[in-house]
């Protein structure tokens, strides 16, 4: 085993040449939202330790969480969450062994870009 | 004849050296998620958009702060590790390390300034309701 032929492997199909397919898509999009959301956290733990420092300052953080700007990262973070929810929901459903054929996994995959943005609708209704 | 039993030989053989910790760590803190994250949305979203003082009596009460606390530090560890799995994902070597480093840095401010926060939200409540009586 101390010499390791290099072969010529073929290379496999690369995203670039992929059809993009529910079951990958939703994949990757759970990938994004979980990361995205740092931007809506840090500014909303900005916003409370501005609330904890002084009037002045809070008056700087809330104009921001409450701008136009503020609206669309944490309408979008909203969303964002509740996507990433969903989506690992349907993990702990295949940690479990179910839902692994593709036509389940697609449904799912459908069931977590409807189903957040629902989700999303009620929580601006309602909070 | 090995003297080894069979785990012995097995382990650390795995790509993360570590096992299924990090996978178990992250199925774990998503189903404690799964209960914090809706009641936040709420208190938070109600707490949004309210002058100074809603916000103070909001976050100095106890079941408030004390979900905030959980949120923040559940989340930002359960962020941390996701973060590092894409990071591992995408890159190699010294950049690996140091965004691996950078990510979880950002995961421990943003819970100790929450903590700090919260603290002393509590605090200022605390002094309001103490000058109210």
């Amino acid at each position: 085993m101390a010499e390791v032929k290099r072969v010529e492997r073929p290379l496999s199909p690369h995203l670039q040449i992929y059809r993009p397919q529910m079951t990958s898509v939703s994949s990757i999009l759970t990938r994004i939202t979980g990361n995205a959301l740092i931007v809506g956290v840090i500014l909303a733990v900005w916003w409370l330790l501005a609330a904890a420092t002084s009037p002045a300052y809070f008056n700087v953080a809330n104009a921001v969480a409450t701008s136009w700007f503020g609206d669309l990262v944490f309408t979008g973070s909203l969303w964002a969450v509740w996507y990433h929810y969903l989506a690992g929901l349907r993990h702990l459903l295949w940690d479990t062994g179910r839902g692994m054929d593709i036509e389940t996994a697609e449904k799912l995959g459908w069931a977590c870009v409807i189903g957040s943005v629902v989700l999303t609708l009620i929580t601006i209704i309602l909070v | 004849m090995r003297y080894l039993t069979a785990r012995k030989r097995a382990e650390g053989k795995g790509a993360s050296h570590t096992g299924t910790d990090h996978h178990w760590y992250m199925t774990a803190s998503s189903v404690a998620l799964a209960f914090l994250v809706p009641t936040f949305i709420y208190v938070f979203g109600r707490a949004l958009g309210q002058p100074l003082e809603g916000v103070i009596a909001t976050f100095s009460r106890p079941f408030p702060a004390i979900l905030t606390a959980l949120v923040v530090i559940v989340g930002m560890r359960h962020f941390a590790k996701g973060a590092q799995m894409m990071i591992e994902d995408y890159t190699q070597g010294s950049l690996r390390k140091g965004l691996v480093i950078l990510a979880y840095s950002i995961s421990y401010t943003v819970i100790a300034v929450a903590l700090y926060a919260l603290a002393k939200l509590t605090l200022i409540g605390f002094l309001f309701e103490a000058m109210a009586h």
